[in-house]
């Protein structure tokens, strides 16, 4: 089953570049969402057993992580039919510098989407940090190609950061690879095969600067990919020049992809006694990653960078949650459901504006309520989702993280965290409310108030289950939640 | 420290036969240029007819202008006393010696570079100010190339670092010789204002470095100079060829004629160098210069180990 | 060939690589230093049996040749010889490298290698080719050269893992191999998009994002 989740898309992937006629091609695409999905659902409900050696296995960090890229991936495919048929595939005219751009050949589109989830999933149920690493890498490479569709030099600006700046930090997790190979061999034995179980349960006996060494290694390396302050700069562009659907995988998938790298090495660092440690590490991150985003977040006049920004800030937050410890990482756990179904609603919904008002200038933006009714209100539901408020399940999860700080003792943690999430609470409604309220000045055709189906129905989706999220949590979920929180704080 | 009379041999063997070395250089590069080219004893004849000569001062310039002509010659005298070959001792050694002799060559500049800004020519202040500037750079890599060797025989005085050396130590950590090999000949070629760094028979005073601040330099004094720039290239090359041939057959006078043949063999590769290379762009020199030092670092990194 | 030669000729390939203007000479110096690291492992254990041969010469292949090949088609496609003006002059990057082979020797004796390693010298010349990977990547503007600079980073990271790790899997060494071919591949493609796009390679002139 885990070789299932693995394969299908990957075949299915190759098989889209080959696929002449749209038509199926779009329909493989959802299709796979689909079947993928479905076998994610099988796996919650039974876990599957280990395969090759133990090399592939689900845990319940994998399986939190794999729900959340099925989930968002179904919504992503569909949105991402009804965006393909509104873009042409002629020509088209930038509506930033007027220039004229092509875009890329939706075959390649299509496919780099699904090997895109291949790697995802693989990154999920690997148990083995070189496995981890190459498929971690795997997502790099495939989404690289997602966000140079446009065929512009904006976003081929943004490829080309993205593709080096993580290329280069990636590199330096697979040197933390290896150091934590170098760690488990303490007294001049051959070092151990990189399996989390093993690892986790000889941890103790493992060289500590070595093992630091390797934490801070992985820390950085899988920290740049997972958007962490200060190594965060490829995110704004890459995020804000690619086409929504993407930055909506990328902000909700990806960026968790590269946070599960961090939580394997924490595991084996847990286990070894070296908890503190790292714990210190990952709140200094997170706070600075917060501070940094709200710097960046108020005043920010596009909207789509101003939504990447958000993605730096609960990057922070999760890293902050598994650096307190306790019941925060619990909370860390459930935001980050919640950050990702909430920031991936967000990003399709500010794709419905792009399209209407041609701009990403969020001044240029009035009355998204009366042009489209329908993201309009997704919109509000959204922002206000994501800073926290209630009743969505942002607000428990934070609040949980909050808790956490305070059991502590930290005061001065959460005073920061308290005041950085007021602070970004302020920056982001300036500009949300504006936007959606008021008389539309320049949406170029006004529709009557109706929308496609396909751009609103995945929005509408994930902002039910965020809502639903904040209201009730099912007994399974929490179970898992509560097993993965558990495997962070003791190491297995 | 008591002098032996053969430790004489090596000064001697400097003085007599340093002129001879540039006559070699020419006459490489004469035969690759398809000329027949000067005799090789043109240098003796040269030096022969300055001292003969009367000089010409220029009212502007001071003692200081007299004066470098004649520091710079007992610098390099001094220099070859400190420089054993073919397995023959110094007659003037003592541990750190190779530190003087880095600096015998920087008085030795010092003062050809006053005396060249003393005539207050601007071409002469421009050759100066490039000597200086390529010096200062070539200076570390000749430091840390003579240490690099020094390190393996745990010894700072030049004779016993070259009489330590063995031809076993060249198999063993042949690649760490090699760089400090390499890092010599650049500083070879830089000091001597050799090709690539500097050409020695350009016309035009721009292009110059070397010969520009020694323009205005005639007779017995210019005499001066080219025997103590013959010095130079001698006492540099015996270095260099105490590191590449560490052969010690038992024998001493085969040793010496070893070395012999090594300098005279240093002659017609230097020779061959300029007949092969262009100049460099004065602003690649800097480059080449601090690659030798680089060269130089990482066999001493070796050494260390 | 020992294996101190080896890696001491890296890490002259390295300085060289801190020196050279010229792009072709240096995609030259990154494929020498590629087949030096593949040699690597066949030098270091001859008996290791069939799949560290098969990894080398498959290492070997892709950076001495695949590699290159891409690099000199990104080369004509743009049709530039050398970097003219990088952000740091050659000289000053020779002296910052000397400067990094020193902080590696230092990071070499700081962290004491616990298990078996085949040459003391495989830490501070891996440190060494990280260290001149990252510098090559910020102080140059063409973008071959940025991508020279990753491929000698990573390169640095295969070294160590060679060096130290007796044991790694077949299947890890082709996933991080193939990965590495990918994303020099992709960055190629993107290369040839940019040099058509602006008409030069230059990655200073990506400098329309930002806050």
């Amino acid at each position: 089953m885990i070789f299932a989740l693995v394969l299908i898309p990957t075949l299915a992937g190759l098989a889209a570049f080959l696929i002449r006629p749209d038509g199926p091609r779009r329909g493989l695409l959802m299709t796979t969402a689909v079947v993928q999905a479905a076998l994610t659902v099988a796996a919650w409900i039974v876990r599957p057993a280990p395969v090759f050696g133990g090399w592939l296995a689900l845990d319940a960090l994998g399986l939190l992580f794999l729900g959340i890229i099925s989930t968002l991936f179904l919504a992503a495919a569909f949105y991402a039919v009804g965006y393909l048929r509104h873009e042409e595939h002629q020509v088209e005219r930038d509506f930033e510098e007027g220039f004229l751009f092509a875009n890329a050949p939706e075959a390649v589109f299509t496919g780099c989407m699904l090997l895109f989830l291949a790697s995802m999933t693989l990154v999920t149920v690997s148990q083995h940090f070189g496995l981890l690493w190459v498929a971690v890498e795997a997502t790099t490479l495939a989404s690289a190609s997602l966000i140079y569709f446009h065929r512009h030099h904006r976003s081929l600006e943004a490829a080309w950061k993205y593709l080096l700046i993580c290329s280069v930090g990636i590199a330096l997790a697979l040197l933390g690879t290896f150091f934590l190979a170098v760690s488990s061999a303490p007294a001049g034995e051959e070092a151990m095969p990189l399996l989390l179980g093993d690892l986790v349960r000889h941890a103790r006996e493992f060289h500590a600067p070595w093992l630091k060494a390797a934490f801070l290694l992985l820390l950085v390396g899988y920290g740049t990919k997972m958007g962490l302050a200060p190594m965060h700069t490829w995110l704004p562009d890459a995020h804000s020049e690619s086409p929504s659907v993407v930055s909506a995988l990328l902000s909700g998938a990806v960026l968790n992809c590269a946070f599960l790298g961090i939580l394997r090495a924490f595991q084996v660092c847990a286990a070894a006694g070296l908890a503190e440690f790292a714990q210190e590490l990952l709140v200094g991150f997170g706070l600075f990653s917060m501070a940094v985003a709200a710097v960046f977040i108020f005043g920010q006049n596009d909207y789509k960078r101003m939504l990447a920004y958000s993605s730096v800030e609960h990057m922070g937050i999760l890293a902050l949650g598994v650096g307190l410890g306790g019941v925060a990482t619990f909370g860390a756990m459930f935001h980050a459901i919640n950050h990702s179904l909430t920031k991936a609603m967000l990003f399709l919904v500010a794709g419905n504006i792009l399209a209407a008002y041609r701009t990403k200038i969020s001044a240029n933006v009035r009355g998204v309520a009366r042009v489209l009714p329908v993201s309009g209100a997704l919109w509000i539901a959204g922002f206000l989702a994501i800073t926290g408020s209630p009743p969505f399940g942002a607000f428990l999860s934070e609040f949980t993280i909050l808790r956490g700080a305070l059991e502590q003792h930290r005061a001065t943690v959460a005073v920061a965290y308290l005041a950085l999430l007021a602070v970004i609470f302020i920056g982001m409604a300036t500009p949300v409310l504006r936007m959606a309220q008021g008389e539309a000045v320049n949406a170029p055709q006004d529709r009557g108030g109706r929308e496609a189906r396909l751009s609103v129905v995945p929005a509408m989706a994930l902002g039910a289950v965020v809502l639903l999220l904040g209201l009730w949590i099912p007994q399974g979920l929490t179970n898992v939640l509560q097993e993965a929180a558990r495997a962070l704080s003791k190491g297995f | 420290m008591t002098m032996q009379p053969a430790t004489l041999i090596p000064p001697l063997l400097a003085l007599a036969l340093a002129p001879l070395l540039l006559g070699v250089i020419n006459r490489t590069k004469a035969v690759f240029a398809g000329r027949r080219g000067q005799p090789l004893l043109q240098t003796y004849f040269d030096i022969w007819k300055l001292l003969h000569r009367g000089a010409v001062y220029s009212r502007t310039t001071t003692w200081v202008f007299r004066a470098g002509p004649v520091v710079g010659l007992a610098c390099a005298l001094v220099a070859t006393a400190l420089v054993p070959l073919g397995g023959v001792a110094a007659p003037l050694w003592f541990p750190g010696d190779l530190f003087l002799l880095v600096y015998l060559l920087a008085v030795m500049r010092f003062f050809t570079v006053l005396a060249a800004l003393d005539t207050g020519s601007s071409f002469e202040g421009m050759g100066a100010s490039r000597e200086v500037w390529f010096s200062a750079l070539a200076e570390p890599a000749l430091l840390l190339a003579l240490v690099a060797v020094a390190r393996p025989t745990g010894s700072v005085s030049l004779s016993q670092i070259l009489a330590g050396l063995t031809a076993d130590q060249w198999v063993h950590a042949g690649i760490g010789f090699a760089l400090v090999v390499g890092a010599l000949i650049i500083v070879l070629l830089a000091e001597n204002a050799r090709i690539p760094v500097d050409d020695p028979n350009t016309h035009l005073e721009l292009t110059m470095i070397h010969e520009v601040m020694v323009l205005d330099h005639s007779g017995p004094d210019f005499a001066f100079i080219l025997y103590g720039a013959a010095l130079k290239l001698w006492v540099l090359g015996a270095v260099l060829v105490g590191v590449m041939l560490p052969v010690h057959t038992g024998s001493a006078w085969l040793d010496m004629l070893v070395a012999l043949a090594g300098m005279l063999g240093l002659a017609v590769i230097v020779g061959i160098v300029e007949s092969s290379m262009a100049r460099l762009r004065l602003l690649r020199v800097p480059q080449l210069l601090v690659s030798a030092s680089a060269l130089a670092v990482l066999a001493l990194i070796l050494a260390m180990r | 060939m020992s294996v101190d030669s080896i890696l001491i000729l890296v890490a002259l390939t390295n300085l060289m690589l801190l020196a050279y203007s010229r792009l072709g000479a240096s995609i030259r110096v990154t494929a020498a230093q590629g087949i030096l690291l593949g040699l690597l492992p066949l030098v270091a254990s001859p008996h290791a049996g069939w799949h560290a041969a098969l990894i080398a010469v498959g290492s070997m292949a892709l950076k001495g040749v695949v590699f290159p090949r891409l690099m000199f088609r990104a080369l004509r496609e743009a049709k530039v010889q050398r970097e003219i003006e990088p952000f740091v002059g050659y000289n000053v990057s020779l002296l910052i490298g000397v400067a990094a082979l020193a902080v590696s020797i230092w990071i070499g004796q700081q962290l004491p290698v616990p298990g078996a390693t085949i040459s003391s010298l495989v830490v501070p010349v891996a440190m060494f080719s990280i260290l001149v990977g990252l510098f090559l990547i910020i102080s140059r503007k063409k973008a071959v050269n940025q991508v020279l600079g990753f491929l000698v980073l990573e390169n640095g990271v295969y070294t160590f893992g060679v060096g130290l790790i007796q044991h790694t899997s077949l299947l890890v060494e082709l996933g991080v191999l193939l990965d590495v071919f990918v994303a020099v591949f992709v960055m190629g493609i993107i290369i040839f998009h940019i040099s058509r796009e602006f008409d030069h390679i230059d990655t200073d002139a990506l400098s329309s994002l930002k806050d």
